[in-house]
């Protein structure tokens, strides 16, 4: 009898230990999210000023906002945007990054054409993109994605460089189709890279979409932001930040991280 | 130097290549293969040795049609497009695939519905179907290799040193494992391979090639049936190999 509620409680005890490895993470984030918003409203509180709002007041904005249907409308604008010349970057730039990456000529050639469109500043491209194409949609779209592309085609070249050649000639023996190539040989090699492209891809991205907005759109995320710059509603403008943070922080670990979990799941098990 | 080169009426697989060399990217090219000639016939074993570096793997290339920059004529068993089953040095297993996805990979659309259940019975990898190569040792990894090659019902089955770097009992399990599977379905077999003894178990004939840049110094027919060639017989047919090729003795 003892020795068996011995063992019944020492089962408990991992059990316990276990729930609490997987939560831990977890609790560390959460816990340093409260600290930040209490060293926030510290701070706010000790120095008060209309440019400096409190945590509470970014929320109230935020809930004034959501309830006039503001904000879902804006950040579904936006994301919308988002989405499209994310797209469009990863596309286009793959394609090209695997291209030059498996043709040292042309990439030879067209290596300073990379570097000098990664050195052109997001907002030379923007305002030339209005300026030649008018202030419309596809010129919005076009500028940001144009901004990613060099980003992407620099990535994806290291990725082609490193296939392996071995494979290749596996699937040429097996005499494998065009599809079958791109999907069980190229892309899984390729896969850490278009990762890597995707992680840094979206995070510069809907930060070029807002100044896109900014500058020449009359909705989303990046207008309404000008509209509260020029009220000089600081609260506001945070409730929007703030509200397109936690969307994109979702993506990430709905989209995003479940997928690269997936990809990867071969390499979690090694012998 | 063809004088022994034996070309059969019925030759599955012919090999003429006059000239086959490399550029280094510095400059200079290095000539691997001249008048290199030989043929296999239909579901003959066939072991190509020859010293290190002396082109077999190019050979290989060069019929696997990965590799077109020569000058010569290659001829291919079957009709149109011929089924090559390719174990290469390494197994080439795709990681991110298990076992049972790279076999299935490799198959024609003609056999992609197949019943694999005996090959991998026969190969002893029921087991592993579900695994990743990552979580298989070198042994059942060049097992599945092996089994990839075999499930497309290969006209031609060509082996690049398939058992090296495996302990000799591994090896030895697996050469019998693929004789086994050879005599139940026969195909034609061009296997390179650096150990003589091996290819005494398994040939019909064994090819020797010269050094750089590499032909045809003779070949050797192993006219034992293969059941009766056990350890003893082995290193006999292996002294009259020696007495035969005395140059080759260092192979």
């Amino acid at each position: 009898m003892g020795s068996a509620s011995l063992v019944s409680s020492s089962q408990g005890q991992t059990e316990k230990t276990a729930r609490r490895r997987s939560f831990g993470p977890f609790l560390t984030v959460v816990a340093s999210v409260v600290v930040l918003a209490i060293v926030w409203h510290l701070s706010a509180t000790l120095w008060p000023s209309r440019a400096f709002p409190p945590p509470l007041d970014v929320l109230r904005a935020m809930a004034r906002e959501t309830a006039r249907g503001e904000i879902p409308y804006h950040l579904a604008i936006t994301l919308g945007r988002v989405a499209v010349s994310f797209l469009l970057a990863m596309v286009i730039g793959s394609a090209i990054g695997i291209f030059l990456g498996s043709h040292p000529r042309a990439d030879r050639f067209l290596d300073p054409w990379v570097i000098l469109s990664l050195n052109i500043p997001a907002l030379v491209i923007i305002v030339l993109a209005y300026i030649w194409f008018g202030l419309n949609e596809v010129a919005a779209i076009g500028a940001v994605a144009f901004n990613k592309i060099p980003n992407v085609i620099v990535t994806m070249r290291e990725g082609a460089r490193a296939l392996d050649l071995n494979y290749t000639d596996m699937a040429k023996v097996y005499k494998f189709g065009p599809l079958a190539r791109l999907r069980h040989v190229l892309l899984p090699q390729l896969q850490p890279y278009l990762a890597a492209a995707s992680r840094s891809g979206i995070s510069l991205i809907w930060k070029i979409v807002l100044v896109v907005e900014l500058l020449g759109r009359s909705n989303g995320v990046g207008f309404q932001i000008n509209l509260y710059f020029q009220l000089f509603d600081v609260a506001s403008i945070l409730a929007y930040t703030l509200a397109f943070v936690c969307v994109m922080l979702v993506i990430e670990f709905l989209l995003v991280q479940p997928l690269e979990h997936a990809s990867t799941r071969w390499r979690r098990r090694a012998a | 130097m063809n004088t022994l080169q034996p070309v059969g009426a019925d030759a599955q697989l012919e090999i003429e290549v006059r000239h086959k060399s490399f550029e280094a990217s510095r400059g200079g090219s290095i000539e691997v293969l001249r008048d290199l000639n030989f043929a296999v016939e239909r579901n003959e074993f066939v072991c190509l040795v020859g010293p290190s570096g002396c082109g077999k793997t190019t050979t290989l290339r060069l019929l696997l049609g990965l590799d077109h920059s020569f000058e010569g004529r290659i001829k291919l068993p079957g009709e149109r497009e011929p089924r090559i089953g390719m174990v290469f040095q390494e197994p080439i297993l795709l990681p991110w695939r298990t076992v049972e996805e790279n076999v299935r990979l490799g198959l024609p659309r003609s056999l992609s519905g197949k019943n694999l259940d005996h090959l991998f019975d026969a190969l002893g990898l029921s087991g592993m179907r579900a695994f990743y190569p990552g979580e298989l040792s070198l042994g059942l990894a060049r097992r599945a290799a092996l089994a990839r090659a075999l499930a497309i019902e290969p006209d031609l089955l060509v082996l690049d040193e398939p058992f090296v770097s495996l302990d000799e009992a591994t090896a030895q399990q697996l050469r019998c494992l693929l004789l086994e599977i050879w005599s139940e379905r026969p195909t034609t077999v061009l296997m390179v391979t650096h150990n003589l003894l091996e290819a005494i178990m398994l040939a019909d004939r064994i090819i020797v090639l010269s050094p750089r840049p590499s032909h045809v110094v003779g070949s050797f027919l192993v006219r034992i049936p293969r059941q009766s060639r056990n350890a003893q017989v082995c290193s006999d047919i292996l002294r009259s190999f020696h007495e035969k090729f005395p140059a080759r003795a260092a192979i």
